[in-house]
């Protein structure tokens, strides 16, 4: 027998109200927890920031403890990082997207890829130990911290390259190759410029990923304690004469994370504080970088149209 | 200057009943015993190109199955037929944009005369040709640049051309489609802000830069209304004193109003080819007659 229509028209709306509440009431909590967390991070650290905490060395002293070194070794391992996987991906995804046909071959590259993406970041670790470190011999160096980094975020490079090239319309390529232009040309006066937008966004979205990173940096021996900057191209060595212009990708390196797990791990309270603080500079670096990120997606969006 | 000159009108109603040869077993450029059809411009008949008994198929899929058909320089022959028929497919071998994707196969032969090479032969370079035949969209598809740059893209192409060269033709180009007086103070202002129309006639100067000697038009009204529709029209019939049009049209009052020569296609073959004037008012086949008639399509 069929219900009369409004039979437990009450009911399901009640159902439908519950859940709305439910729903909301985790939102809150999820979003409540990083707030407070934030919160805490910045009354615990934000009285250590200073100009003096971000340009002095780490010390044994917890008052006179900075993060100088840690500063500069993270921005030379992402500018090794993003030099490497940036060029690489967007290059594996334009080719993938514009030159390499549709077969079997292409299909395994691609759920290797996407697979690639969620491999656990130790495991990089690992691979770049014993390959980069012990096979060819880079050392526990700039370069080593760099490439591991770089071949961690590759797959989001490539998989945001993709998708901004998919997002460009056939009839734009249609209407370059008709006009007589081959694949390269295409692709460097139209696909690349079109897409940049998107490759930019995913590309800073792949390197707030990686400045974050700390176990694959770990394994592959950062160091927790770094009183040295590395050297400055072309500037006098000790043992005379002047640094090479690559010399700095072989020096040995900290980066903030590690910094921070270095002084978590410290008995002394008030190396939790340098941590907190240390802590919020990071954050402050990646939610800048997003925000770029968000910002370049918008103004390049804006300004291309179909 | 374009956009001054009035539109010739054409005799339409001439002829009627003129048929051209559609078989033609020997390569011979002009064609031997065709009456003139419409007399401007006046002159002989030149072919510009033919083809031959032409196959296509997308995979498994036989899209066209033989079709042999002159095309006359200097003339528009517009191609008809109902959606699917194969008349786009048809367009889009001249300039082998088929080979843009996998799996399309031609078999036959596109003459292009006077060179008498096959567009579609193994040995011809899609690029080369499409150089020579250039091609008009569906949907306006300028690209997000400068109108400037849409129209240098094809000169930039080759290279070597200095700064006022490409400055020269793309005025060149952008008077031929009649956009040179609406744009000429905002060259560098993006494509995008054109409307609809300008828009499409800013492709057309894109395809007239590289100075083709077939122009292909794949709807290209379409999407525009009627106003904007009457000025490509126009455009097209001032552009065939210049070279060969081909035309993919819905439309058969367009294809009655612009063409020369009519081509009616049904089921990925060729059912009936003609001076226009004729293809409409004696059809020699019956589907014809049904299909510009609105009985079906």
């Amino acid at each position: 027998m069929v219900r009369a229509p409004t039979a437990n028209l009450r009911w399901r709306r009640t159902i439908d109200t519950l859940f709305a509440i439910a729903g909301a009431m985790l939102l809150f909590l999820a979003v409540g927890v990083l707030v407070g967390l934030i919160t805490d991070l910045i009354r615990t650290g934000a009285d250590r920031l200073s100009w003096d905490f971000l340009t002095s060395f780490p010390s044994r002293s917890p008052a006179k403890a900075g993060i100088k070194s840690a500063l500069v070794g993270t921005c030379l391992v992402m500018l090794v990082t993003a030099s490497t996987a940036i060029p690489l991906g967007v290059a594996a995804g334009m080719f993938l997207e514009e030159y390499a046909r549709k077969n079997w071959i292409t299909a395994i590259i691609e759920i290797n890829i996407a697979n690639l993406a969620g491999v656990p970041s130790i495991i990089w670790g690992l691979m770049a130990l014993g390959i980069l470190v012990y096979q060819f011999n880079f050392g526990r160096s700039i370069l080593t911290a760099g490439l591991t980094l770089g071949l961690l975020v590759l797959p989001i490079v490539i998989v945001s390259t993709r998708e901004a090239v998919r997002a460009i319309p056939q009839s734009i390529r249609e209407a370059s190759y008709a006009c007589g232009a081959t694949r390269l040309q295409t692709v460097r006066h139209h696909i690349l410029p079109y897409s940049m937008g998107g490759i930019m966004t995913g590309s800073i979205i792949a390197l707030s990923r990686a400045i974050g990173e700390t176990a694959p940096l770990i394994t592959i021996g950062a160091l927790t304690f770094i009183a040295f900057l590395p050297p400055v191209p072309f500037t006098a060595s000790q043992e005379g004469g002047s640094h090479g212009p690559f010399e700095w990708l072989n020096s040995e390196f900290t980066v903030l994370p590690i910094q921070m797990f270095n002084w978590v791990s410290r008995p002394d309270a008030r190396f939790q504080v340098n941590a907190a603080a240390a802590g919020l500079v990071l954050l402050a670096i990646t939610l800048t970088m997003n925000g770029v990120a968000i910002f370049l997606r918008y103004r390049l969006r804006k300004r291309i149209q179909w | 200057m374009a956009t001054q000159t009035p539109n010739p009108p054409l005799p339409l109603r001439q002829n009627a009943g003129v048929d051209t040869p559609r078989q033609r077993n020997n390569d011979s450029v002009t064609p031997a015993q065709t009456p003139e059809p419409t007399p401007p411009p006046a002159g002989d008949l030149t072919l510009k190109a033919e083809a031959k008994n032409l196959h296509f198929h997308y995979g498994k899929y036989q899209a066209l199955k033989g079709v042999s058909l002159p095309i006359y320089k200097n003339r528009i022959t517009a191609l008809i037929g109902p959606s699917g028929c194969g008349k786009s497919t048809f367009l889009r071998c001249f300039n082998r944009m088929h080979d843009l994707y996998p799996n399309s196969r031609y078999q036959g032969d596109i003459r292009l005369y006077p060179d008498d090479i096959n567009l579609v032969g193994p040995g011809i370079d899609p690029i080369a040709v499409r150089m020579r035949i250039s091609m008009v969209f569906q949907k306006p598809n300028p690209f997000p640049k400068s109108i400037y740059e849409n129209v240098a893209f094809s000169l930039r192409l080759r290279g070597g051309a200095s700064r006022s060269t490409i400055d020269a033709e793309v005025e060149k180009a952008l008077r031929g489609a009649a956009l040179w007086d609406e744009c000429k103070d905002r060259l560098h202002e993006p494509a995008n802000k054109l409307s609809g129309g300008q828009q499409q006639r800013l492709c057309i100067a894109r395809s007239l830069a590289s100075h083709p000697e077939i122009i292909l038009f794949d709807e290209p009204t379409s999407a525009l209304d009627p106003k904007a529709t009457r000025r490509i029209e126009e455009l097209a019939t001032d552009l065939k004193s210049r070279m060969t049009i081909i035309i993919v049209t819905h439309n058969m009052q367009q294809a009655a109003r612009m063409s020369d020569y009519t081509a009616f296609m049904y089921l990925g073959e060729l059912v009936e080819f003609g001076p226009t004037p004729r293809v409409f008012q004696t059809p020699a086949k019956q589907l014809t007659d049904e299909y510009i008639s609105g009985r079906f399509g």
